[in-house]
């Protein structure tokens, strides 16, 4: 466990620069994060991101591509868009919840 | 332990590795418990961004025939396993109350059913691709199959697209 600076404030990261606190996250936190790995924030993203995140403290595990799709209304091929290759991975980053843990 | 850094580390994502990793699995089953592993897998090769194809031959077709694919089921026969006598397994019905009780459990654990997982794969960008020679051995057309295979195709036309992959037979 690493303490890190990130828009100016400090959180716990993984080894990787996951967060490992949800509730140390910030939105400006995830606009330094999306940047970080080269992705430009849209209304959509921040859509995404939301559901994500509100789903993760409701239930307390990472959603699925299948979950945000379905119960996220986020169809599987946005999601591919919005977070090129490893949508999940990315989403979950810039979010600031642990990766999914599901295989599916 | 906590230790203090000025900077995060950023994750890499495998990005700015252009890779041409790619995974091809035959799926030549037609029974549930063996439908899942190729798709589980096929789903979580694209969640890592793989090129990712699934072959369909022979008994495979079951899953991507319209007819069948809805219907996939379990048995127990011969299958120690299940840790059942085969004398109960060979039961009338019993095929069905297993794929009953497997269904039940897929979908506890909040996985999708064939098609639905046949459409995530696709939407993820997968491809799927039928045997000729299954084809005509079970007298099935392309309007027979469900409608996101891109094809049927002849061995060599597979061999052609699993170049360079890493492939599994299931």
């Amino acid at each position: 466990m690493t303490t890190a600076t990130i828009a100016g404030a400090d959180v716990q990261v993984d080894d990787e620069g996951f967060l490992t606190d949800s509730t140390e996250w910030t939105e400006e936190i995830g606009k330094q994060l999306a940047e970080n790995i080269g992705i430009e924030l849209t209304d959509r993203h921040w859509e995404m991101l939301r559901f994500i995140r509100d789903d993760y403290a409701a239930n307390g595990v990472t959603p699925g591509t299948r979950r945000v799709n379905a119960s996220g209304g986020f169809p599987t091929k946005e999601q591919f868009e919005l977070f090129p290759k490893k949508p999940q991975k990315k989403s979950a980053y810039v979010a600031g919840v642990p990766k999914p843990a599901g295989c599916v | 332990m906590t230790t203090v850094t000025e900077a995060a580390p950023i994750p890499t994502f495998g990005d700015e590795e252009e890779t041409d990793r790619k995974l091809v699995i035959i799926c030549s089953k037609g029974s549930l418990d063996m439908a899942y592993p190729g798709l589980v897998l096929a789903n979580a090769a694209l969640g890592e961004g793989i090129e990712t194809h699934l072959f369909f031959t022979f008994w495979g077709f079951e899953m991507i025939t319209e007819k069948t694919m809805d219907h996939i089921k379990f048995s127990p026969l011969g299958n120690p396993a299940t840790h059942m006598p085969n004398f109960v397994m060979g039961l009338p019905g019993m095929t069905s109350f297993a794929t009953h009780m497997m269904k039940a459990q897929i979908a506890g654990l909040d996985l999708p059913e064939v098609r639905e997982f046949l459409e995530l794969i696709t939407d993820s960008g997968g491809h799927l691709w039928a045997c000729r020679m299954s084809a005509d051995m079970l007298q099935l057309e392309e309007k027979d199959l469900f409608d996101r295979v891109e094809g049927i195709i002849n061995a060599a036309d597979f061999i052609e697209i699993a170049e360079g992959a890493q492939t599994l037979f299931i």
